[in-house]
């Protein structure tokens, strides 16, 4: 330890400043102790989990031309999140082989958009954003079209890969 | 007797409460407080007492509440049915918090339009803006704590518009859902902020406040013509008090009836109208939700869909921020001179227009024009009155009215949805081509049906909207839109 040479002989005035050094030292020590394990654990979320692959089910439930609402269980959930733990999806299935898999979230402000099959929108309930059934941006102020999930079919099943919530900077 | 003088005394002994608290009861206030106009400064103290309240009710419900998405609803029910007055004290939280906002948003008014924020309290008034802060944000986290569908998507909204900052959006969601999702760990977080750490800052700030309160005294009414001249200012003051009243008791009676009457209104408007929901269960899957905030949040709500979509970005996270800069401002920008009202005209307007705004907003966010009626297809059939008067090809048009869910924006005499024109009497605003145009291409806020309807459809719909216009008019013959844009209407069109 290094402190600035005492222009006093007293040994008193030296022990003072010895004793303010290793306050400020210990201090310094003690806050970083203390502190690193806190705010590591407050930013522990920004450590980002990976959405997974779940199966939404098998290909022939789609059936061609159509939109289906189906529930699944949030890949990346936990102990105690019940009903939260669920998640929706819109799954279109434009021919034999294009899907599309959309999120619910508007992509607005993320409030849940209705699948209206007449005719053929989809329409959000909270500041009237309406989608055409490819996604596409219909009228109303989303800023872009809905959300899609990534996915792939194998061996007759339909793979999606979420589990967070699509926000613009994060879609699908 | 005698014991209880020792006890007195050698609790006095102790605590020296003669030096300390007594002093403060006792400190003088300006005389006029003693005054009619003394009820102007009752609003403070309601809004404490109010936060009193809440902390009390507050720990009652934290008793029974599960903070757990898998648990926090049935926790609310049981406050609701089994726990002994769980309800009332629920009802009582929420209208509390309401009374809370209001008196808030009073006691700033009438701070604001005396002119008790200039010099020397200006710090007063930076810390109540933190106060107002804080209070406003309780509010929404304790929306969220009364776990339903509201509150799922009242967080979803959130997320959403706090996503949008530049650059650290998808930390700051992570941040706030606790993770990917809006789970367990979310509800964790909202119960941590609304019972521990909001609640402590709170707290902290209102000692401050009320400290600079203490010490830096409450301000006179003010008088027109006689302005705040910071070189002289305190020297009046100290004369002013010199000829005052002490706090306790004088002052304090009126807090009291007004506090006392607040507390009466709040228990009152709780057990009348009980505590607000549970509504629908937090289910992300039931997807029929139509989300809608606390009353205080309605104008933000409100806003959110008016904005023009170039500055809707700016306005969702820029506008609060602007807003509190403002209101942080306020003192240093007119920290002297007048403080009469009367004298004051911009404060006057700033006040109108501020209230104004946020009454306009907080209508539209209420009835919500801008939002479809999402049942309106299914469950609001086209009126007798019209229907009886078609021909078949028009009743086939009033048959695809409804199945394109054109109702779910259009009203037909007024019933339907908000977010387009009523088409009771659109016959004599359009005509045909114009019509054909309008669905087809869409425009305006309304989706093109290209895709979504067939030719056939097209023509029974505009046979069908041509004839809704009142008995006797004639339907409309010239284009309502510029002749150009009818070229590129498609030639499938009749």
């Amino acid at each position: 330890m290094t402190h600035s040479p005492s222009t006093s002989d007293s040994p008193d005035e030296e022990r003072r400043g010895l004793l303010q050094w290793s306050a400020i030292v210990l201090g310094a020590l003690a806050t970083a102790a203390a502190g690193v394990p806190i705010v590591g654990f407050l930013l522990g979320p920004l450590r980002k989990r990976e959405d997974q692959w779940t199966s939404a089910g098998k290909v022939e439930q789609f059936p061609i031309g159509q939109t289906r609402l189906i529930d699944l269980e949030n890949p990346l959930h936990s102990l105690g999140d019940g009903d939260a733990g669920k998640i929706a999806v819109y799954v279109r299935r434009a021919d034999e082989e294009k899907f599309q898999i959309f999120a619910i979230n508007c992509t607005h402000l993320g409030c849940p958009v209705n699948w209206l099959a007449d005719a053929g929108l989809f329409m959000c309930p909270c500041h009237g954003g309406v989608y055409y059934e490819d996604g596409s941006h219909a009228s109303g102020p989303p800023p872009r079209g809905l959300f899609q999930y990534e996915h792939r079919l194998e061996k007759g099943a339909l793979l999606v890969k979420l589990g967070h919530l699509p926000t613009l900077q994060q879609p699908g | 007797m005698k014991t209880i003088k020792q006890v007195w005394d050698w609790l006095e002994h102790r605590l020296e409460l003669r030096d300390s608290i007594w002093p403060v009861m006792r400190h003088p206030v300006p005389a006029a407080l003693a005054k009619p106009i003394g009820w102007m400064y009752v609003f403070g103290s309601m809004t404490l007492t109010l936060l009193m309240l809440q902390i009390v009710t507050g720990v009652c419900l934290a008793m029974i509440y599960q903070p757990t998405a898998a648990d926090a609803y049935a926790s609310l029910e049981y406050l609701n049915y089994e726990a002994p007055f769980g309800w009332l004290l629920r009802a009582i939280h929420y209208w509390s918090a309401t009374g809370m906002v209001v008196m808030l948003m009073v006691h700033m008014t009438q701070v604001f339009l005396m002119g008790a924020f200039k010099y020397p309290r200006e710090l007063t008034w930076l810390v109540g803006v933190g106060l107002l802060t804080t209070t406003l944000v309780l509010a929404f986290t304790g929306q969220v704590l009364r776990y339903d569908g509201d509150s799922y998507w009242g967080v979803s909204v959130a997320v959403s518009a706090a996503g949008r900052v530049p650059l650290a959006g998808p930390s700051i969601v992570h941040l706030i859902l606790g993770g990917e999702y809006i789970g367990s760990e979310t509800l964790s977080r909202f119960f941590t902020l609304h019972v521990f750490i909001l609640p402590g800052l709170l707290i902290g700030l209102l000692v401050v406040h009320l400290y600079l309160v203490v010490k830096r005294g409450i301000s006179e009414p003010p008088t027109p013509g006689e302005p705040v001249d910071k070189a002289t200012y305190d020297e009046e003051y100290e004369k002013l008090l010199e000829k005052g009243i002490p706090f306790f008791p004088h002052a304090l009676y009126r807090d009291g009836v007004a506090c006392a009457m607040a507390v009466l209104i709040v228990v009152g408007l709780a057990v009348i109208f009980g505590p607000k929901g549970p509504g629908e269960i937090p289910d992300p899957t039931l997807i029929h939700a139509e989300p809608r905030p606390d009353w205080y949040f309605l104008p933000v709500f409100a806003m959110a869909a008016l904005s023009p979509p170039s500055m809707e970005t700016f306005l969702m996270l820029g506008l609060p921020v602007i807003g509190i800069l403002a209101l942080a401002a306020v003192p240093f920008v007119a920290g002297s001179g007048e403080r009469s009202a009367r004298r004051r005209p911009v404060a006057v307007l700033v006040v109108l227009v501020t209230f104004v705004t946020l009454m306009v907003l907080g209508w539209y966010g209420a009835t919500s024009p801008w939002s479809p009626d999402m049942e309106a297809w299914s469950s609001t059939p086209v009126p007798d009155g019209i229907v009886e008067k078609l021909t078949p090809l028009e009743l086939q048009g009033a048959v695809v009215f409804q199945n394109k869910c054109c109702r779910n924006c259009h009203a037909l005499e007024g019933a339907g949805g908000k977010r387009g024109p009523d088409l009771t009497e659109v016959g004599i605003r359009m005509n045909p081509e114009a019509m054909v145009r309008q669905v087809v291409q869409g425009g305006g806020n309304m989706p093109a049906y290209a895709q979504q309807m067939n030719s056939a459809e097209v023509t029974a719909l505009v046979a069908f909207l041509v004839k809704l216009r009142p008995a006797g008019i004639p339907p409309a013959a010239v284009p309502s839109a510029a002749a150009e844009s009818l070229v590129a209407a498609p030639t499938d069109a009749p």
